[in-house]
């Protein structure tokens, strides 16, 4: 399952709610303000770096870089990808869920 | 004129607007500098909060090519020109995200929670998004 994070967790429960929800193995790919889940010094960063053993994270990189954030530290071990890379995610997966 | 709409005409009201919201993710930022722009030309005492994922708009370094949108963040150096001075940013809110003064576009005064709340309770008019 590719599950999809949309929004901000400094303001929604979604990335919350799908850690406590996807099955181990899944991907979890961070998009539009879901992309602020990925600051390496935020004070929630914690919430995935705990949980880098069960899932794969990804970022979208032009979300990241519309928020400015391409500077910023972001949490290692979260791959950043592109539009095409999003697509090919959606191929790969046999199904996607989104935390909206 | 009577003496009922000259008051009406010089008071001077505290305006606060209070962003809350991140960019780009919904239309909330972009709308309410728009609006703090607009009411600046009234000739009232403006100030303009950034706090929780407000702070975020004042990301430097971004850059919109990627996701097809207008990069709104440069307008807020226009706040200066409109004389909106004043410019306040929730310390806390900044150290939440990992973030400093100095990431920041524009130059703003970064006050504790303690000291943003004296400011927000002298308003007379907070106008949130």
């Amino acid at each position: 399952m590719l599950h999809l994070i949309n929004k901000s967790p400094f303001e929604r429960n979604a990335l919350d709610s799908c850690l406590r929800l996807a099955k181990s193995g899944s991907s979890i790919l961070l998009i539009e303000d879901g992309v602020y889940a990925a600051l390496a010094k935020a004070a929630h960063a914690e919430k995935i770096i705990d949980r880098m053993g069960d899932f794969s994270f990804y970022v979208l990189g032009p979300d990241v870089a519309a928020r400015g954030l391409s500077d910023a530290p972001l949490i290692e071990g979260i791959d950043v990808v592109d539009y095409e890379g999003f697509v090919d995610m959606v191929a790969e997966h046999d199904a996607t869920q989104s935390w909206l | 004129m009577n003496e009922l709409d000259e008051n009406a005409l010089t008071v001077v009201k505290r305006f606060m607007y209070v962003n809350r919201r991140a960019p780009y993710g919904t239309i909330y930022a972009l709308e309410c500098l728009e609006v703090v722009l607009v009411a600046a030309a009234f000739d009232q005492d403006v100030s303009v909060v950034f706090l929780d994922d407000g702070v975020c708009q004042l990301k430097k370094n971004q850059d919109t090519t990627g996701i097809g949108m207008k990069n709104f963040s440069k307008t807020y150096g226009a706040l200066d020109d409109y004389d909106v001075e004043k410019i306040y940013v929730e310390k806390e809110s900044l150290a939440a995200r990992g973030l400093t003064a100095d990431d920041l576009v524009i130059p703003v005064e970064v006050l504790a929670a303690d000291d943003l709340r004296d400011v927000m309770a002298q308003q007379d008019v907070v106008i949130s998004s």
